[in-house]
């Protein structure tokens, strides 16, 4: 008010000039002044960083078994094997193995392989970890039981290794790494319809082969495994990993589990290369609770030519589930409050065009720049980039804290590698920038802001909670998730599904049926559809 | 716009004489608004479409397929709807205020009500009777739809599921509750409107309160201490409590309990908005 009523001359600008920076310049102006946007945005960090701290410290675990002082926190942190690829990891089985020096290969006839498990309703299942009796199991395989060959780094669990095998329910397959699976060909083994398999090591490279008979042989695969010793360990192994049965019902969670054994067969064992004259050695590895389960055991048996080797537990990576037998933690459970935030970027995202409409600002906005669709594009250029600055701000900080918070608390927070944090992270704060513009675009066709809030709210949140915690099956949860906005969240989800491991991959476990960039491809979709609407409908209405 | 309206011009001088002259008064005047409002009728369709389509939508989507125990609750399955339908209902509501605010008008409406309280009491009875209304129908025709479509999806008498029947009493309590939970939802909407004013704030608001919870509750699973918490006291969770008919004893809350508690949210969200109203400038 105190300023001099002549106003100074300003320097002469081009007449008619409507420059795409300029118009950038006065919607950060718009957006900047307005106090209550602002404020919307920091509150939008603010609880997603607070709502994800209350979900990573309300999960206290205690632990600690019977007879023994109760214990809680970071003393509950089990000790889990990780992987030449930094995942955790299952690797219990039985091994009956020699030292192979250098290059050398190994052969094997396998005639059967058979199997018993415990369901999860009798009491052996979750009996005393070992070798306990054998009452009360069943007869039956497990689809991913195998059995094979395998070269191994060492005997420490999570050792590189490559194995060639038979399995109860998908033919033969080459594994290597925990997370490589190669198929071969399909078919149970027994004993009218062996398998023959052979592994064969020249330097770092390891090379599966399969045949019918012994003498036609096919390469199923060769695996690399660099830095492998000059002396591994190469032998015969079993494994069985835990009976599931699952129901795709409510969360789908219903899955009961017990340990399993299964028992191989094997005989025309042939080695070439220096293998020591000693003998077999047979070894548990990774005895008691390994990765997620009970494992129970297992031995080796010789007469003759003939080799039979009983094992349980899995080479696999580790699958979080309902049936996990330790407290974990994935990173994206510290994000949950990107929901939070979503919503607080929604609002001001939408106001940032419906106030224009309730103030009759936008008729000023579009004489000062005519081309309508220009102004659409300023805005979503601001609101975008704000939303995604703070929702990068609030994401660092949620998983920074929310991990350490979820590690005191005696969570075990699943690495992932560097390259997944970055892609959650960033994700994230995409999903808020793209959540934005899409409600920007949603409040410039409807023009009121309720309206426009709740359908943005609506169509990218609820379809997430149907599909999360409601009564519907785990197939529609999954359709929701593949055709709503919703499926935007797949960016977060940090655990790969495996198909080599049998668990329950469902919305409520956190595995989506989009990949992370097709999810998100999903709602980058809904919003450029909303945008052109958005655009071709403020050309043709008038404000 | 020639008519009179003697109802209201009737209730202006009783205004000064008592309380409930004026409370019928703003009542009209409430009516009045609403009723002449394009929007809300629209709003109260949406309600019922919304409820019926995304109950109808789920229904079909679920299916129990021979050989499997499905533990489904079938009553609770056809009301889905209503978890979508809520969102329309906030905004009836939100909008019944907020609006007024927004073009200026609730000076108007202060200046002839002067009693802050009655206008509140005015807008919570019309909406929540309106909610009431188009709840009652979509419920109804959520039933109407699992009826139809449950049978067919293997939810059939021969593998123990009853065809939903209202002459069922907890089928009648799920959608006798969940009408009274729509009118619910509408009244703690239009009291978070009255403390917020601004109408995509209130939405925000309202929706954030009602939709976070479940989400949270999935992600605490590993705590059972918080998870019930949650479950007990989210509005959101602890209403739709009422539309549970099996497994009951395992229910974190109690059906009317959890209403209850949606009840204390409606009415405390009423009360801070009465408060606000009276004490802030319009």
């Amino acid at each position: 008010m105190t300023t001099p009523i002549s106003t100074p001359q300003r320097p002469a600008r081009p007449a008619g000039r409507d420059g795409f920076a300029q118009l950038l310049r006065a919607e950060w102006t718009k957006f900047r002044t307005v106090r209550g946007w602002v404020v919307g945005m920091i509150v939008a960090a603010l609880v997603m960083v607070l709502v994800g701290l209350f979900a990573a410290g309300s999960s206290h675990i205690g632990c600690g078994r019977p007879g023994s002082p109760a214990r809680s926190g970071r003393a509950c942190l089990p000790h889990i094997p990780i992987g030449p690829g930094g995942e955790v990891v299952t690797d219990s089985f039985y091994f009956v193995h020699q030292p192979l020096a250098g290059h050398g290969s190994i052969t094997v006839r396998v005639t059967a392989l058979t199997g018993l498990y415990a369901s999860g309703n009798s009491p052996v299942g979750q009996g005393p970890v070992g070798q306990g009796p054998l009452a009360g199991m069943k007869p039956g395989l497990q689809p991913w039981s195998k059995a094979g060959l395998i070269i191994k780094e060492n005997t420490r669990q999570g050792s590189a290794y490559a194995a060639i095998m038979v399995t109860g329910g998908h033919g033969v397959r080459m594994q290597y790494d925990y997370t490589h699976d190669l198929a071969g060909r399909p078919g149970a083994v027994s004993a009218a319809a062996p398998r023959w398999l052979r592994l064969t090591r020249a330097g770092d490279t390891i090379t599966g082969s399969e045949s019918a008979d012994g003498r036609r042989w096919t390469r199923l695969g060769t695996a690399d495994l660099p830095g492998l010793s000059a002396t591994v360990q190469a032998g015969l192994f079993t494994a069985s990993p835990q009976h599931e049965v699952t129901s795709p019902f409510f969360g789908g969670s219903s899955s009961q589990g017990g340990a399993s054994l299964a028992t191989a067969a094997f005989d025309h064992v042939g080695t070439s290369g220096r293998w020591p004259r000693s003998g077999w050695t047979g070894a548990v590895i990774g005895g008691g609770i390994s990765g997620s389960y009970p494992v129970r055991g297992g031995g080796y048996h010789q007469a003759g030519g003939r080799l039979v080797v009983t094992g349980s537990g899995d080479i696999a990576p580790v699958v979080v589930g309902p049936g996990a037998a330790f407290p974990t933690a994935t990173i994206e459970e510290h994000l949950v409050g990107a929901f939070a935030g979503l919503i607080a970027v929604v609002v001001v995202a939408t106001m940032f065009i419906t106030a224009e409409y309730r103030r009759g600002l936008i008729r000023t906005t579009l004489a000062a720049s005519p081309r309508r669709g220009r102004v659409l594009a300023a805005k979503a250029l601001v609101i975008g980039p704000v939303a995604f600055v703070a929702g990068l701000a609030a994401a660092v900080v949620a998983l920074l804290l929310g991990a350490r918070l979820a590690r005191n608390q005696g969570a075990y927070v699943l690495p992932v590698s560097w390259l997944t944090e970055v892609r959650v992270v960033a994700g994230t704060a995409a999903l808020l920038a793209v959540a934005a513009v899409l409600a920007l675009a949603l409040g410039a066709v409807l023009r009121r802001s309720a309206a426009a809030v709740t359908v943005a709210i609506v169509t990218i949140v609820l379809p997430y909670i149907l599909a999360v915690a409601s009564v519907l099956p785990v197939g529609a949860a999954d359709w929701l998730l593949r055709l709503t906005p919703a499926a935007a969240f797949a960016i977060q989800q940090s655990t790969p599904r495996y198909p080599q491991v049998t668990a329950l991959y469902s919305p409520s476990g956190g595995y989506f049926p989009l990949a992370p960039w097709a999810g998100f491809a999903v709602l980058c979709g809904y919003a450029a559809v909303a945008l052109g609407l958005a655009v071709y409908l403020l050309r043709r209405r008038d404000a | 716009m020639s008519h009179p309206l003697p109802a209201a011009r009737a209730a202006l001088p009783q205004a000064a004489r008592g309380e409930w002259a004026g409370l019928r008064g703003a009542l009209c005047a409430e009516w009045t608004k609403l009723r002449t409002v394009p929007g809300t009728i629209w709003l109260l369709v949406a309600t019922i479409a919304a409820t019926v389509a995304v109950s109808a939508a789920a229904t079909a989507a679920t299916s129990c397929p021979p050989g499997i125990a499905c533990a489904v609750d079938t009553a609770k399955l056809s009301l889905t709807g209503v978890e979508f339908g809520q969102a329309v209902v906030a905004i009836l509501a939100v909008l019944a205020i907020s609006t007024e605010y927004s073009t200026g008008m609730i000076r108007t409406t202060l200046t002839a009500v002067p009693r802050r309280s009655a206008v509140l009491a005015a807008k919570a009875a019309i909406v929540g009777g309106l909610v009431l209304a188009a709840g009652t129908i979509g419920v109804a025709g959520s039933l109407l739809a699992g009826r139809l479509i449950l049978p067919g999806r293997g939810f059939t008498a021969a593998r123990g599921f009853r065809v939903l029947s209202l002459a069922d009493g907890p089928v009648l309590r799920a959608a006798a509750g969940s009408v009274l939970y729509l009118a619910l939802i509408a009244l703690l909407s239009l009291g978070i409107a009255a403390s917020v004013r601004d109408s995509a704030a209130a939405i925000g608001v309202v929706l954030g309160l009602l939709y976070l919870a479940p989400i949270i509750a999935a992600v605490v699973a590993g705590n059972p201490h918080w998870q019930q918490r949650i479950e007990r006291y989210a509005p959101m969770n602890a209403g739709l409590a009422i539309q549970a008919t099996t497994g009951l004893h395992s229910l974190p809350i109690s059906p009317w309990g959890g209403l209850g508690v949606l009840a204390a949210w409606a009415a405390a969200a009423l009360l801070a908005g009465g408060l606000l109203l009276r004490l802030r400038d319009a």
